[in-house]
């Protein structure tokens, strides 16, 4: 049951895609670090991005992985349009309404690009799609499809690259300050609206990033937003609502999670783990595995 | 003094390294009037959590009544007979004065008619009759630290926890409530009052607690108090210790 | 208005209702009026099983086909199982569904689940049930089961929508007279003062826990009760359609925006969603999704500009989330 030559491929791919989860997570972390909402459209947005790519392959022949400036560009605008146009007008700046408005915003998404799309299931086929890498440390070996060793690479660099926006650059500052004292903050000449939408675009722009890192190893269809939401809210609640290194450990660990359950459970009840995590971590620490502030 | 209702002794509790409430052990006659003050931040409000059961203590123990009610849930104490008034006033925002206050006389009153007659009795004693059809959303400051009293009062306590009930009145109000008060405590009830209005304190507590800092400082009555030098530094001042003795009961 | 006329005036409302909705029933025979009127009515029951929870408890819970699927499931598996006549499996639905409702509402107001933790548990609940659902065989895992076509009142099937437009009547009738009792007993009184603040209700004597769950068990046992019905009238459920989103969205937004926490708003607002749903597919055809995208709009709209739903005397949506989420975790006293 514990052989080694089975777990460490097992490990590994759920590391590959544990890294895609973080990266959807930080996105997540983000949105509720600065504008404390829960957002329960970031599923749904991320399988407009999914669609997106799907589109610019199949439609405009761009590979995926070229596509990612575009993808994250075009994600963060329809972020920044949605906060402001949209989730800012219906919460009347108010926190409270906004997880309904996100409710309504990720059920007109999916519904549209299940009018647009129809249900089923579609993939893309790259030059690289089946390629597989061989990997072989001291402890164990495996074959890791390339897109998934891509997926990793990419997201680590892209967090990476999230991370030092939030810290370093003035935006960072300025994100950092409404999160922590909004009324301060506007004192201060700092516009909170506008950091809010940019705060809310650059969430979004993380789930352009992981559609484009996705799409190659994985599948999209008007469903998939639900199991991400899930999957991304047990990330952030694990993590430590507002954590960023929580959302990186807990969605590696929570990928890793999803590919042992898939391993011993099979598919569908290996999907279980997570939810079942979930619900614990909510009963018994909701603040996390790392409480405080990015 | 009767024997205590309520009693403290030697309760302690923290919030982190601060120590809010520190080795605080007072009786509270049955059948009193009485009243504890101090400056802002002495941790009053949250003596009054940890007697209603809204926060634990570190250390030490509660007794009602002669039960140890250390640690027991606020609905609990509440309906032992201990109601408790809030420094912020918690309505409930969305629905009416009478059915506030029904919501307290639901405590004894099964059937929904009978609390909202006892609602509209509770709300003759306090003065809010004209306005039962009011949304509590809509009363005035004063009207909205009545609705609290009146909900509390409708649960027919044998204690009343009443916090800051005067703050925010201007003197007319203050005039008004006061009688009220008094009223209720002549009723049978025991009141304790977390008050800042050292007029009502002087004109209607039979003895008082000061506390400072989280500890008791000084007890004894009205007059005692405003004469003690610990009192006066901590919290009174001279000025208003002077004015208060020329007044003292 | 003295508050013993109110009460009779909602009665009365409500003797009526009945009567001229079983009357329309009896009398029309169009296969569209009598399908329209039904699938009203069950919507009606849905936003008005959401509305104990959610209007009067103040308990949003977004993964309310939970129990509105475990209702389905024992009422086929019932049948299909254990060859138990449809009239006995429908209260063993609802009794289950409120197991079940108890069993997530201990859970989740132990440990003093609030707002938008509380909603994302039930979806995760929701999402669990719906994944064993597929993967087990004895629900007949993706597949779904089917009842057997076997006409007869005695057997739950009707030659009409007429009969089971009756049937749900009932149902909703029930749930009507239930919400009227809310609005009219301690235990609403209690129910929606912990709504509103749950600190002053157990300062003067209120049990939180216990009430919440008494809400979340009547909550469950109506939605029950919906999922059985569904199973008579199409004679097949499966996961999605039991656990899936569709049905815990049409709960929701039929509530809100009737008006949540009254007597009239989840008919109100299920009225009115299926009318839009009605004019959307005859201005658009039959496509796939299109009702959600209308219910989302109308979501978010509601939000925008009529939290207090259609009837503008619902709880106002804004008021709700002060005491949200974050102070979830109290200091345990």
């Amino acid at each position: 049951m514990f052989n080694l030559s089975i777990l460490f491929p097992s490990v590994l791919n759920g590391l590959t895609t544990g890294a895609v989860y973080a990266l959807i997570a930080l996105g997540l972390t983000l949105i509720y670090g600065v504008l404390h909402i829960i957002n329960f459209a970031h599923g749904a947005a991320l399988m407009v991005a999914l669609y997106g790519v799907y589109w610019l392959k199949t439609g405009m022949g761009i590979d995926p992985y070229l596509a990612l400036p575009l993808m994250v560009m075009a994600m963060f605008a329809l972020g920044y349009g949605l906060q402001r146009g949209v989730i800012n007008r219906a919460s009347h700046g108010k926190d409270e309404n906004i997880l309904l408005v996100t409710l309504g915003v990720s059920i007109v998404m999916e519904n549209l690009a299940l009018l647009a799309f129809k249900s089923d299931t579609r993939t893309i086929e790259t030059a690289y799609t089946l390629t597989t890498v061989p990997i072989d440390i001291g402890i164990g070996q495996a074959m890791i499809a390339l897109p998934k060793l891509v997926a990793f690479g990419g997201a680590v660099i892209a967090s990476a690259i999230l991370i030092l926006i939030v810290t370093r650059t003035d935006l960072g500052r300025a994100i950092r300050a409404v999160a922590k004292e909004k009324h301060g903050a506007k004192l201060m000449g700092i516009d909170v609206e506008h950091v809010y939408a940019m705060s809310f675009g650059i969430g979004l722009a993380c789930l352009g990033a992981a559609a484009c890192l996705l799409l190659p190893a994985y599948y999209v269809n008007p469903q998939v937003g639900g199991g991400f939401v899930l999957v991304a809210f047990t990330i952030v609640v694990l993590g430590g609502m507002g954590s960023f290194a929580g959302a990186l450990v807990g969605g590696l660990l929570i990928g890793v999670v999803e590919s042992l359950g898939g391993l011993y459970l099979g598919e569908s009840l290996g999907q279980i783990g997570i939810f079942a995590i979930f619900i614990v971590v909510l009963l018994l620490r909701p603040q996390g595995l790392f409480s405080g502030n990015s | 003094m009767s024997t205590a209702l309520l009693s403290l002794q030697g309760v302690t509790r923290s919030f982190g390294g601060l120590k809010a409430v520190h080795n605080v052990s007072l009786g509270v006659p049955d059948g009193s009037l009485t009243a504890l003050i101090g400056p802002n931040g002495a941790g009053k409000t949250t003596l009054f959590a940890l007697m209603s059961g809204f926060l634990l203590p570190d250390r030490g123990r509660i007794e009602f009544d002669g039960d140890d009610i250390t640690g027991r849930s606020p609905h609990l104490n509440a309906r032992a007979g201990m109601a408790r008034t809030f420094q912020i006033v918690q309505p409930f925002a969305a629905q009416t004065v009478r059915e506030n206050i029904a919501v307290g006389a639901h405590l004894h009153q099964g059937r929904r008619s009978m609390a909202l007659a006892a609602a509209e009795a509770v709300a003759q004693q306090v003065g809010l009759a004209s306005q039962l059809d009011k949304p509590a959303a809509d009363l005035t400051v004063a009207g909205r630290k009545r609705l609290e009293l009146a909900r509390a009062l409708a649960t027919q306590p044998r204690l009343l926890l009443l916090d800051e009930v005067l703050a925010g009145l201007n003197p007319q109000e203050i005039a008004e409530m006061i009688p009220v008060v008094r009223a209720i405590a002549r009723g049978g009830v025991t009141v304790l009052m977390i008050e800042h209005v050292m007029q009502a304190v002087m004109h209607l507590a039979q003895h008082v607690w000061v506390l400072a800092q989280g500890e008791l400082i000084a007890q004894g009555s009205p007059a005692e108090v405003t004469g003690n030098a610990h009192v006066i530094e901590a919290y009174l001042g001279h000025g208003t210790a002077a004015r208060l003795q020329g007044q003292a009961k | 208005m003295s508050s013993l006329s109110i009460s009779l005036r909602e009665r009365l409302s409500i003797a009526v209702f009945a009567g001229v909705v079983a009357t329309l029933l009896w009398v029309l025979d169009s296969g569209v009026a009598l399908n329209f009127i039904m699938m009203t009515l069950y919507a009606a029951l849905l936003a008005q099983a959401w509305n104990v929870l959610g209007g009067f408890g103040g308990q949003f819970s977004f993964g309310h086909a939970l129990f509105f699927g475990t209702g389905a499931y024992v009422q086929a598996m019932a049948q299909v199982h254990w060859g138990l006549n449809p009239w006995l499996a429908l209260p063993l639905g609802m009794v289950i569904s409120t197991a079940v409702g108890l069993f997530v509402g201990a859970l989740s107001f132990r440990y003093g689940l609030k707002g938008s933790y509380f909603a994302l548990v039930t979806l995760a609940f929701a999402e669990v049930f719906r994944i064993v659902a597929t993967s087990v065989p004895f629900t007949g895992a993706g597949v779904g089961l089917m009842v057997p076509l076997r006409e007869g009142v005695d057997n739950m099937q009707f030659a009409s929508r007429r009969g089971y437009g009756l049937l749900v009547l009932s149902l909703v009738v029930l749930a009507l007279c239930l919400t009227h009792w809310l609005r009219h007993s301690r235990f609403g009184a209690w129910l929606q003062a912990v709504r509103d603040n749950e600190d002053a209700a157990r300062a003067v004597g209120v049990n939180p826990f216990g009430i919440k769950l008494g809400a979340i068990a009547l909550s469950a046992a109506l939605m029950g009760s919906a999922g059985a019905f569904y199973v008579q009238v199409f004679q097949y459920i499966d996961p999605g359609i039991a656990y899936g989103p569709h049905t815990s969205v049409e709960a929701l937004v039929g509530a809100i925006v009737g008006g949540m926490g009254t007597l009239w708003g989840p008919v109100a607002g299920a009225l009115v969603l299926h009318v839009l749903a009605d004019l959307t597919r005859n201005l658009f055809g039959q496509l796939p999704g299109i009702n959600m995208v209308i219910y989302g709009m109308v979501l978010v709209l509601m939000v925008m500009f009529a939290p207090r739903g259609i009837t503008g005397t619902g709880q106002s949506i804004r008021r709700w989330w002060l005491r949200s989420d974050r102070d979830h975790k109290k200091e345990q006293a």
